[in-house]
């Protein structure tokens, strides 16, 4: 059966994170499986998104059990591209942690622990069930917890206690939603909802139960009113941490909300107008706040929510293009924004810190990283023909045939804002002549460490900066891949044949 | 809070309770019970008997630290997920039976040893936070 | 019957969110934990109750005659209250470390690193 290898990736990750927890004790042999088992991952998922780009969308029932009565597992070209990126980003984020997470976090099962929430993010992109999505959910929230206290600092502490709070609170609203839409509809199959749901009479008390969703996975995208536990956790952990966060949690939340809007949700002109609202807003906010921040993770964090807001908005606006758009933009931040986060590792790493105003002269001193560091920071902003400018250009594209100025003003200041941001953060950071900064003792310089070590962290950065720059050059394959996504995702009877009537 | 009754009726409490898990576990197929609740009642007895004879009694009763076994557990139930992958070409998760029912224990499947792995995941989870949880007080 | 389990979610969602919306960590959690138990009286009363009608075709029958007891909100209830066992007993160790790195328990004071920077 050749529908077994829609599990594959994520009987991979568990199988890994069952073999580091026998390997408890022995931080080095973790590190060397953490990173094949990665490999064999990254192989896996391209062997799965080969075999659905040639096959179409393949689905399983587990324990055999007939579709909406079992769990299915669904991987079309979406889940199927979402697996990939998160085995590229998984993998370039264990290499690095391996080299810079300290020893005494390793100690308490960090790399297991990543395993468990690669497998989480994997289920949540594969399942075809909404009840499963939301244990999903809870396997990667409580795998990160874990990630964000690992280790016990004072900030960390305060930082989780808000993601904590305000994740578990997204969890309960989604499990209410989930609860009601049992109630109306009977059946917690995607594919049987989107049938039950668009029979119901009462079209009232389904726009509430979108709502509920729309409310739960806002929080965990980071969407306008309900962001603000972000920018308040995301810079306490270690940078790996931060970096598999910001690349892949929050897309998370904006796979559930594309998936529960294309399938079950369909068709409703007032949640059209939430949804664009809120993006536009997501994005001008998300802009204010980079704008007013000095270290540079908080900008980075804030810069999440702003271009959240893009997805969101492809999302809203639900034409092929625009969602093609959505697609892309989310295929390319995933790669850069991991990116981003690895590098401020690196810049801390160098300098022993995170603020703009004490860094400086980086360009001066490391010509060569700098040049490597400039591709994520570039494709960020869209500078053509790098990775950003292409979805950006769809969905201005796309509001235009709408006649949303408003808008195109939201996509256009939130460019600028970038643009103005990361221009900031060059000069800042690279091109300023840096102020003599003391030397913190014990502390473990970029220049002090081994080759090896320094070898561990380069390597990923330089990874993702390929794939950046294939997303902006290759922009051909992407744009026909979000495509094929998105006509898959606008014809939701087709997703319905394949689940139902395989 | 050490008292000679509580003492001394954990002594026989525990064993009988350990017993009672392992029948809630093998009933659990067709009938009420199951890995989880079975190894949150043996769980149950090794709290008991921490209750009444202190934690470093349980944990020396124990030999090794709970958490270990949780990777036991975790594979087991792989392994007896997966099989049917590798049996009969079915999809995961699907039941695989022996031809026979054994004597004791009835009929035998793939299902069995997934809620055995459970059993040890849940005697091993809790234990381990509940150690952790009394160790920080 | 579901008019009383009703009014017991919503009492449990309100003094849920009030509880969250204290200072006190240790309230936090307790209103997280009634949200919980909300959530999980909802999707049993959603899922339509019937009394002593478990869902087991009869012997002589092929299928179901008569109304059943729906299996799914069970498990699905089940399934919520393993994970929030998890959950709880998670949160309970976080606010015990970080009351004792912070030394407070009031929300308003845990802002050390959140201004301006």
């Amino acid at each position: 059966m050749i529908q077994h290898i829609v599990l594959y990736p994520i009987l991979v990750q568990l199988f890994f994170a069952i073999v580091l927890l026998f390997f408890w004790n022995s931080v080095k042999a973790q590190k060397s499986i953490s990173i094949f088992g990665n490999i064999v991952a990254l192989i896996v998922s391209v062997w799965l998104f080969i075999t659905i780009w040639q096959e179409g969308t393949l689905t399983i029932q587990t324990g055999n059990w007939e579709a909406p009565f079992g769990i299915t597992f669904v991987a079309d070209t979406f889940a199927a591209t979402l697996v990939l990126l998160t085995a590229i980003s998984g993998f370039a984020v264990s290499i690095f942690s391996v080299g810079t997470i300290l020893r005494a976090r390793l100690k308490f099962g960090f790399l297991p622990i990543l395993h468990f929430l690669l497998l989480g993010l994997n289920g949540a992109f594969l399942t075809g069930d909404i009840f499963n999505l939301y244990v999903w959910f809870e396997i990667i929230i409580i795998s990160s917890f874990v990630l964000i206290t690992i280790g016990g600092e004072k900030k960390q502490l305060e930082g989780a206690i808000k993601y904590f709070t305000l994740n578990i609170l997204a969890s309960m609203i989604f499990l209410t939603a989930i609860a009601v839409l049992y109630g109306l509809a009977g059946t917690l199959n995607m594919a049987d909802l989107a049938i039950k749901v668009a029979e119901i009479e009462n079209r009232g008390l389904v726009e509430i139960t979108a709502i509920l969703f729309f409310i739960g996975f806002g929080i965990k995208a980071g969407l306008f009113p309900l962001y603000f536990w972000l920018p308040a956790s995301y810079h306490t952990p270690p940078p790996a941490v931060m970096a598999i966060f910001g690349g892949l949690l929050t897309k998370v939340g904006v796979y559930a909300l594309i998936r529960v809007f294309t399938v079950i949700f369909v068709g409703e002109d007032f949640l059209e107008l939430i949804i664009l609202s809120v993006a536009g807003l997501t994005l001008v906010s998300g802009g204010i706040g980079a704008l007013v921040h000095n270290n540079i993770v908080k900008v980075f964090s804030y810069l999440i929510i702003c271009h959240i807001g893009y997805m969101i908005l492809g999302l809203g606006l639900y034409t092929e293009a625009a969602i093609a758009g959505a697609i892309f933009y989310l295929i390319h931040d995933i790669v850069v924004k991991t990116n981003l986060f690895m590098m401020s590792g690196l810049i801390y790493r160098i300098k022993g810190t995170f603020s703009m105003r004490d860094l400086g002269g980086l360009y001066n001193n490391n010509p060569l990283l700098s040049l490597i560091m400039i591709i994520p920071l570039m494709s960020l902003v869209g500078i053509p023909p790098l990775s950003g400018f292409w979805p950006k250009l769809a969905l201005i594209t796309e509001s235009f045939n709408a006649n949303n100025y408003w808008l195109i003003g939201a996509v256009l200041f939130a460019t600028f804002i970038t643009l103005f941001v990361i221009a900031r953060l060059w000069t800042e950071v690279f091109w300023k002549e840096g102020p003599k900064l003391k030397r913190i003792a014990n502390f473990r310089y970029f220049s002090l460490l081994s080759k090896h070590q320094k070898r561990q962290m380069i390597v990923p950065i330089v990874f993702l900066a390929f794939i950046s720059l294939y997303i902006g050059f290759g922009a051909e394959h992407i744009q026909r891949l979000s495509i094929r996504i998105a006509q898959e995702l606008l014809d939701n009877q087709a997703y319905i044949n394949a689940v139902l009537k395989p | 809070m050490k008292t000679i009754i509580l003492k001394t009726a954990s002594d026989y409490l525990l064993p009988l309770l350990l017993l009672f898990s392992v029948f809630i576990l093998l009933r659990g197929h067709y009938l009420p019970g199951g890995g989880f609740v079975g190894g949150l009642i043996a769980s149950i007895a090794f709290v008991l008997h921490a209750f009444a004879n202190g934690l470093e009694e349980t944990k020396h009763l124990l030999r090794i630290h709970p958490g270990y076994l949780m990777p036991v557990g975790l594979i087991i139930a792989f392994i007896a997920a997966i099989s049917p992958i590798f049996i009969s070409n079915l999809p995961f998760m699907t039941g695989e039976w022996f031809a026979d029912p054994l004597p004791v224990i009835g009929m035998v499947g793939s299902a069995l040893f997934f809620d055995t792995g459970v059993y040890i995941v849940v005697v091993g989870v809790s234990l381990t936070i509940i150690f952790t949880i009394t160790e920080s007080a | 019957m579901e008019f009383l389990l009703a009014v017991v979610t919503g009492l449990l969602y309100a003094a849920g969110l009030y509880m969250m919306l204290r200072r006190s960590l240790v309230k936090l959690i307790i209103g997280l934990i009634l949200i919980g138990n909300g959530a999980n009286i909802l999707i049993f009363l959603l899922g339509r109750i019937t009394k002593g009608l478990p869902p087991i075709i009869p012997e002589e029958s092929k299928v179901f005659i008569e109304a059943y007891a729906d299996p799914v909100p069970q498990a699905l209830i089940l399934t919520a209250i393993v994970i929030s066992f998890g959950l709880q007993s998670f949160a309970i160790v976080l606010i015990k470390r970080a009351f004792k790195v912070v030394r407070t328990d009031d929300l308003d004071q845990m802002n050390s690193i959140d201004p301006y920077s």
